[in-house]
């Protein structure tokens, strides 16, 4: 049997490595460092059509990571998707400032990118984004290509 | 014929009675734990035996397994030509699943099978009895200590097991294959959520070392006092035990990660 305090260190050490762990992933693989307690302003935006955006999707103007996608709702008296973002407090925008839903990489995730316009106005908890652009469906995209394709194919055989 | 319905039910209400038994031990449990929280250093020493000297098989394990989510994950990655996401694949599948159910399973029967055997020899031997004897109640002096102390531990070593594993598959697809360190570490950041997928980890890891201690003390409390009992209730306790992670992390797993 091995003595007390030498088993006590053991636990010890052993509850340290534990909680060590923890930390690693919480910090290292886990994003919980980046990006949380900052304070934030809400503004929504209405789009036609969202394709696959995500809540918590990133929120990019210029490539830098300005917010978090807040909440997707459904409005049924304009039949749009209404996205509220939640934008870093730090960072303002103007009003007419343009609001995309864009796609990393061909088939990566997507997510919201904020264009800044020149009004001297900026925008406030609360507010709603003009001027917004929906997600680029794939397959609406190819059948655009495709009827565009046939219409010159008519033309070349006249 | 009727022999056998006979025999088939009274095993079925058998295995019922067991169970209510196993619950309402698990209920004496918490109800005299108060002692061992309180004389924290039993509480420690099965820390010791349950944690520490699970601490090499887990890290060891924890290691290969993410080598080989490396290798494998790249070779997959590698056909869509996002071998970047490597670190995600890694993370993701450790965090969630990988950690907790193989550190339960290696927890089972490392650990959950010695508390068998040692409970049921103490009961075996007339010890548990002679602690009676001794108006000193077996199940706050040698039950609940090794209960808390499988509780306390489990998450800790699942949580090792999947830093380890990140770190296996840091080696071999940064070290060994090649794929850029920033975009391994960086997309693993953006991807991997605290709440959504560390915390639930450290939830489900938690709920896998209550049911394996609780099955281990339980059987080894249970266990015929006979050389023959007591095998067969360390084994029933890795059988029991190993089925009822699987089951559960299924249903963990529906509740915690439907769609989002």
């Amino acid at each position: 049997m091995m003595k007390r305090k030498a088993l006590d260190l053991w636990a010890g050490l052993f509850v340290a490595m534990g909680l060590g762990a923890l930390l690693f992933l919480a910090l290292k693989v886990g994003n919980l460092a980046s990006f949380s307690a900052a304070e934030t302003y809400l503004v929504t935006a209405n789009f036609d059509n969202i394709g696959g955006l995500k809540k918590r999707a990133p929120v990019k103007s210029a490539g830098v990571v300005v917010g978090r996608v807040e909440d997707i709702a459904f409005d049924t008296s304009i039949y749009e998707a209404t996205v509220t973002l939640a934008i870093d407090k730090r960072y303002l925008f103007p009003k007419d400032t343009s609001v995309k839903i864009l796609t990393a990489g061909l088939l990566g995730e997507q997510y919201v990118g904020l264009s800044a316009g020149g009004d001297t106005v900026k925008l406030k908890d609360g507010d709603k984004f003009k001027l917004t652009q929906s997600a680029v469906v794939l397959e609406n995209l190819i059948s655009q290509f495709l009827f565009s394709k046939a219409a010159d194919g008519d033309k070349g055989g006249k | 014929m009727i022999d056998f319905f006979e025999r088939l039910g009274g095993r079925a209400l058998g295995s019922v009675h067991r169970l209510g038994f196993a619950c309402r031990f698990l209920i004496l449990t918490l109800r005299n734990s108060g002692m061992c929280l309180r004389r924290f250093s039993l509480v420690t020493r099965e820390i010791y035996s349950a944690g520490v000297l699970s601490l090499i098989i887990i890290l060891v394990s924890g290691l290969f397994v993410g080598m080989v989510l490396g290798l494998q994950g790249y070779d997959t990655l590698e056909r869509y030509g996002s071998s970047s996401a490597l670190g995600v694949l890694v993370a993701l599948s450790l965090v969630r699943e990988l950690g907790p159910v193989v550190s339960g399973l290696l927890f089972a029967s490392r650990a959950g099978s010695a508390i068998t055997a040692e409970v049921g020899l103490m009961k075996a031997t007339e010890q548990l009895a002679a602690m009676e004897m001794m108006a000193v109640d077996p199940i706050a002096r040698v039950i609940a200590p090794r209960f808390w102390a499988g509780v306390i531990s489990m998450p800790l070593l699942a949580a090792m097991f999947s830093g380890m594993g990140v770190f296996g598959g840091y080696l071999v697809g940064v070290r060994l294959i090649g794929v850029d360190e920033g975009s391994f570490w960086s997309q693993m950041q953006a991807a991997v959520d605290f709440r959504e997928d560390i915390l639930n980890g450290v939830i489900k890891s938690l709920v896998f070392g209550i049911a394996v201690t609780w099955i281990a003390v339980f059987e080894g409390y249970d266990a015929p006092p006979t050389a023959e009992g007591v095998s067969g209730a360390t084994t029933r306790t890795v059988v029991t035990s190993s089925l009822s992670i699987l089951a559960l992390d299924f249903m963990l797993t529906a509740f915690m990660f439907r769609g989002v």
